[in-house]
């Protein structure tokens, strides 16, 4: 009776303790799954490898450059070499994750017979214009022709001559013996105005823009009273490779400075110091409006002509000394140039005063400051380069394809910044959700930034800058997509409060039991030890 | 890199460097104010600023801007736009005690703009539109979507130079939830050519404009013709600025007044870019309505009032100065005035919901017609809420005890979460007849997340929009529109005998069934708890063992017992 009772007893524990297990099981098997599949932020998959690999940036850029010998320039068994091809390298290293490789593609060739033609010319003696053979480069590419010693192709004093286009003219060292070997310093001279050099490319990479008051180096004769559009519209229609622009000219009248401008007695004049710029810009920037009415970077240009009580006004830097443009520029916002007037004689006392306002000194402050906005700097030359002259279009194609080195590998290493500190969000925050097109935005991005990097490799400039452009786009459209947002704010008290009441209930009795059945299977243990002890 | 766009400001500054008299003058500021003395003691000051501009805006290019602003110009180009309405209000205009305003606005803000043809998507150009206002003026214009977008067929047209009236270019929408205020004031003062640094514009301090009983601001666009012969057209940006100033209250029950008074501000000199600046004060009789017929219908020759010498200020006129350089306006009432009886507007309407319960309801209009002997059509346009169901066949339209039949009748129905409802009527009011409109509704419980954050505020119903022809008293000679002072020329004159007027009625505040927003944590948690309980009693059932009780020695209770029955000598238990 007690022996069946005991089985008994023994079996309904038993089946108590599955009935526990069991419940146990399908909580971890079904609820779990099933509340991590419900709860889930939504995150579509991201090339994690390929961001990270974009994290360690090896800029490989490559610079078709073609050098072309002018009749008369080579010995006989130097000539005989021609064309052959030849590879140079030079490597920078930034910094363990970034470096660049300069790689010039030189390959050497005899002159055609219409560019010997054309070389061959003599220079109008005095004027500085040479006449280069016309040719159609793509971006990137650069063509230099050597002339011999005695070609009265350039002035007589001039050993380097650069164009307006992708193209130099280097005069031949004089009684080398081996001119091949001589020319090596003066076409890497010419590489370093004509194409990137390696601080440009540091300096881009370093995401920084230059601040620099403008002291103009530009000295070229501007008829007065000229048309805006007549010094603009050139210089935009270059930059239209690099971007969209349109310009737009407002008068504004009762503008105030928001700084009261300092009397200076020796001279009567008033003056701005550099330190008060600053608050110059708020109180106009209101009145502008630049700012709602379009999406995109907007660079404002204001001349500005103090009242009659502050003129004449003059702007002071940091050592005191009046700024001869009496103008200053602020990077990614403009330039203000501050036009003062001359206090009128004594007789002259008929107001409104008329003004004529000569666009031609302002425009040239107005175009220095825009080409240093847009990154253009001025380089330095070599002894004795003579640099050809731009015409009205303000900028000639290899200071653009100095800018759009620069511009692509500053992108490029942009878009390789933001999608590594997407993915480190991501790792970090774990309530960001990603959707799917946001998750395409990204795999385009770094689609894009790969492209950019083999093009670069290649030579290909246009192509690269077009690649670096989509990928930044893509890469930012992806980084601030407000629906990663949605649920950063989603608190986790309000998650607590909400799972509790159903998770705590269940979860307590599961746990007492499985507690209980771990207990009890340890007595047992310890039971049956000392069971074969005593035996 | 991101397309950017380069822009050119040249900043030319000071009155006295000002360059004018250059080349031919190809645009032109014009500035007026106009107080009128109300009939209830208020004074309503009107100020219009119209900027007017001989340029083709469509053109691509370069655009130069001198009087024009920038940002607005900027817009009508790129969103093709023909004409733009916008305006920002603050109160209420009182038609029945103010009188007929020159131009109402409904409280809050309201957009309507006319596109060009040549604009393929509308509702985006829109959409990017009243975003972009949303970011010039400060205001929530951004939340203009399709549910409260709506295409009048006929009550709004152009008011400009339009030879397309294809109502798929026009949208109109109205935020009567929107709160004016001084930020909404700044940018559109920073849009005057002289900001607020000379001119009229000085005397619009924002702390005495919003201390007043209605702020009306609007800025409104359009095409004219550059001249008589109409060959080419100019465009034409007119800001105006109503405030209604409660003067009786603020001035212990005088109803004098002076610039100083309502605006703490004198005028110093005209905006030296100005055209014309005038201050007209309308010293019509108004306050003197006796028992004659012949006065009663001041109201609506407030409109028209004769120009006396003594009413207009013209500030480029040097003399008008002072030796201390500036100009006050003052009026001063020779004997203490009474509130004087109103007498009714030809034209005016009032509006409200009744019905009890949070089920249906019911929106009454009620319009007014207090012409003795000439009737007129009236094109009412109402716009409701999908959120309000509305049912077209309870609409009934009764004057003077009959039913009065619309002679035009156009109606969209609301889709729920995207469309409002739309429905526009010409309705015929006869001569000295009160016509009441009412159509009943039905209440949509909202989805929880679809209640605003005071859900028990109510939810604001635009007010109906009534547009009609007014029979005039006064006879109106035709005028040149750029000699004619500015607050008579915005709406087209039709002919001498009647005049346009557009009236807005009160919106409506409509209480929508509102639940308890701590309901879905209330159900989770009891649901959670009945799953819980019975969940435990399941677990328990499972899992207890049962097994069979040994009799043991007994409890404290037997022992007691036991005891007991010692001392007493019977057997123990």
């Amino acid at each position: 009776m007690a022996a069946s009772a005991d089985a008994m007893d023994a079996a309904e524990k038993a089946r108590g303790k599955y009935a526990a297990l069991s419940f146990a099981t399908i909580a971890v098997v079904v609820g779990l799954p099933l509340w991590w599949k419900t709860t889930e932020t939504n995150r579509a998959s991201l090339p994690y490898s390929e961001i990270a690999n974009l994290d360690t940036l090896l800029f490989q850029l490559t610079v078709p450059i073609s050098v072309v010998f002018a009749k008369g320039t080579l010995l006989g068994d130097q000539e005989r070499k021609l064309p052959f091809k030849e590879d140079q390298e030079a490597e920078t290293p930034l910094n363990p994750k970034t470096s660049v490789t300069a790689h010039y593609q030189i390959s050497y060739r005899r002159a055609t017979p219409q560019e010997e033609q054309v070389l061959s010319q003599v220079s109008g003696q005095g004027t500085g214009e040479v006449a280069l053979p016309a040719q159609e480069a793509p971006a990137g590419s650069l063509t230099i022709y050597v002339i011999p010693s005695s070609s009265r192709l350039l002035p007589q004093e001039t050993t380097m001559y650069v164009g307006k286009r992708r193209s130099a003219v280097i005069r031949a060292p004089q009684g080398a013996a081996d001119v091949l070997a001589a020319m090596g310093a003066q076409i890497q001279q010419v590489t370093r105005v004509m194409s990137f050099s390696a601080e440009s490319i540091t300096g881009a990479l370093s995401d920084r823009m230059p601040i620099l008051q403008p002291g103009t180096e530009w000295k070229r004769p501007f008829k007065s009273s000229l048309a805006v559009r007549r010094y603009v519209e050139p210089l935009l229609g270059k930059l239209r490779v690099v971007a969209e622009i349109s310009v737009d000219s407002q008068i504004l009248y009762y503008a105030a400075l928001g700084v009261v401008p300092r009397f200076d007695a020796p001279s009567s004049s008033f003056i701005l110091s550099a330190h008060s710029l600053p608050h110059v810009i708020n109180p106009v920037e209101a009145r502008l409006g630049s700012s709602a009415a379009s999406l995109y970077p907007v660079l404002n240009f204001l001349l500005y002509i103090p009242e009659r009580s502050h003129s004449p006004l003059y702007i002071q830097d940091k050592d005191g000394a009046a700024v001869p443009t009496n103008a200053f520029h602020s990077p990614r916002w403009g330039g203000i140039m501050v036009y003062s007037i001359e206090p009128e004689a004594a007789n002259e006392t008929s107001f409104p005063r008329r003004v004529d306002v000569d666009m031609g000194r302002v425009m040239e402050v107005f175009l220095a400051q825009l080409r240093l906005l847009f990154g253009i700097l001025p380089v330095p030359l070599p002894e004795g380069a003579l640099l050809e002259s731009f015409g009205n279009e303000g900028l000639s194609a290899w200071e653009l394809d100095r800018l759009l080195w620069t511009r692509t590998v500053e992108n490029v290493a942009t878009v390789a910044t933001t999608l590594t500190s997407l993915a480190q969000l991501l790792e970090k925050i774990s309530n960001i959700v990603i959707q799917d097109d946001v998750a395409s935005q990204v795999f385009r991005a770094v689609e894009s930034a790969q492209k950019a990097l083999q093009d670069l490799g290649m030579g290909h400039l246009e192509s690269a800058f077009q690649a670096s452009k989509e990928a930044i786009m893509s890469s930012e459209r992806a980084f601030f997509d407000p629906s990663l947002l949605h649920l950063l704010y989603f608190p986790d008290d309000q998650k607590f409060a909400i799972y509790i009441p159903l998770a705590l209930p269940m979860a307590v009795p599961i746990l007492l039991s499985l507690a209980k059945i771990v207990r009890e299977a340890r007595q047992k243990k310890k039971a049956e030890k000392e069971a074969t002890k005593t035996d | 890199m991101e397309p950017a766009a380069a822009l050119l400001g040249l900043l030319l500054l000071v009155p006295a460097l000002a360059e004018r008299a250059t080349a031919p003058v190809r645009d032109s500021l014009r500035e007026e104010l106009l107080l009128s003395p109300l009939p209830s003691g208020d004074l309503a000051a009107t100020f219009q600023f119209r900027t007017r501009w001989d340029s083709d805006l469509q053109r691509e290019g370069v655009s130069h801007y001198r009087l024009f602003p920038k940002a607005l110009g900027q817009l009508i180009s790129k969103y093709s736009v023909r004409e733009l309405h916008l305006s920002l209000t603050q109160g209420f205009w009182r038609t029945r005690s103010w009188g007929q305003p020159y131009l109402q606005a409904p409280a809050g803000a309201e957009l309507w703009v006319w596109f060009q043809d040549s604009v393929a998507d509308v509702n985006k150009a829109w959409k990017d539109l009243s975003n972009i206002l949303s970011g010039i003026f400060c205001a929530s214009l951004n939340f203009i979507d399709s549910t409260n977008t709506v295409i009048p067929t006929a009550s709004f047209k152009p008011l400009g130079l339009a030879n397309v009236t294809d109502h798929h270019f026009l949208r109109y929408a109205v935020l009567p939830r929107e709160v004016v205020c001084t930020e909404n004031l700044t940018p559109w003062k920073k849009l005057l050519p002289c900001s607020s640094k000379a001119g009229l514009a000085v005397l619009l301090k924002a702390e005495r404009l919003f201390h007043s009983s209605y702020h009306s601001q609007a800025v409104h666009i359009r095409p004219i013709c550059r001249d008589a012969a109409c060959l080419s057209a100019s465009w034409e940006l007119r800001q105006t600025l109503t405030v209604v100033f409660d003067s009786f209250a603020s001035g212990q029950g005088k109803k004098d007044w002076s610039l100083l008074k309502i605006f703490s501000r004198t005028l110093t000199e005209a905006c030296p870019l100005a055209s014309q600046s005038k201050i007209y004060v309308d010293i019509s009789s108004k306050g003197q309505v006796g028992g004659k017929d012949t006065e009663q219908y001041v109201n609506d020759a407030q409109l028209h009032f004769s120009l006396t010498a003594e009413s207009v200020y013209d500030l480029l006129d040097p003399g008008l100065f002072n030796a201390s350089r500036s100009l006050n306006v003052l009026l001063k009432w020779k004997r203490p005035q009474d509130s004087l009886a109103m007498v009714a507007p030809v034209l005016h309407a009032q509006r409200y919901v009744s019905g009890y319960g949070l089920q249906t309801g019911e929106i009454s209009t009620v319009v007014y017609n207090t012409h003795p002997y000439r009737a007129f059509p009236v094109l009412l346009l109402e716009t409701v809420p999908w959120y309000l169901r509305l049912y077209i066949h309870t609409l009934t339209i009764i004057t003077k005890g009959k039913e009065n039949k619309p002679s035009y009748i156009h109606y969209q129905p609301a889709q729920d979460r995207r469309r409002p409802h739309l429905l526009e009527m010409l309705i015929q009011l006869p001569a000295n007849s009160v016509t009441k409109i009412t159509i009943q509704f039905e209440r949509v419980l909202l989805k929880w997340t679809e209640y605003t954050p005071d859900p028990n505020h109510g939810f604001y119903v635009s007010p109906s929009v009534l547009s009609a022809l007014v029979p005039s008293v006064t006879a109106m000679e035709e005028e040149d529109e750029e000699q004619s002072p500015l607050f008579a020329s915005l709406f087209p004159s039709f002919d001498g005998s009647s005049y346009f007027v557009r009236l807005y009625t009160e919106p409506l505040l409509v209480n929508l069934p509102t639940p308890d927003f701590s309901m879905p944590y209330n159900v989770i948690c009891l649901t959670c708890t009945v799953v819980a309980v019975c969940y435990g009693s399941f677990y328990n059932l499972l899992t207890r063992t049962f097994h069979v009780e040994e009799p043991s020695q007994g409890g404290l209770a037997k022992r007691l017992a036991n005891v007991i029955r010692k001392l007493r000598g019977v057997p123990l238990l």
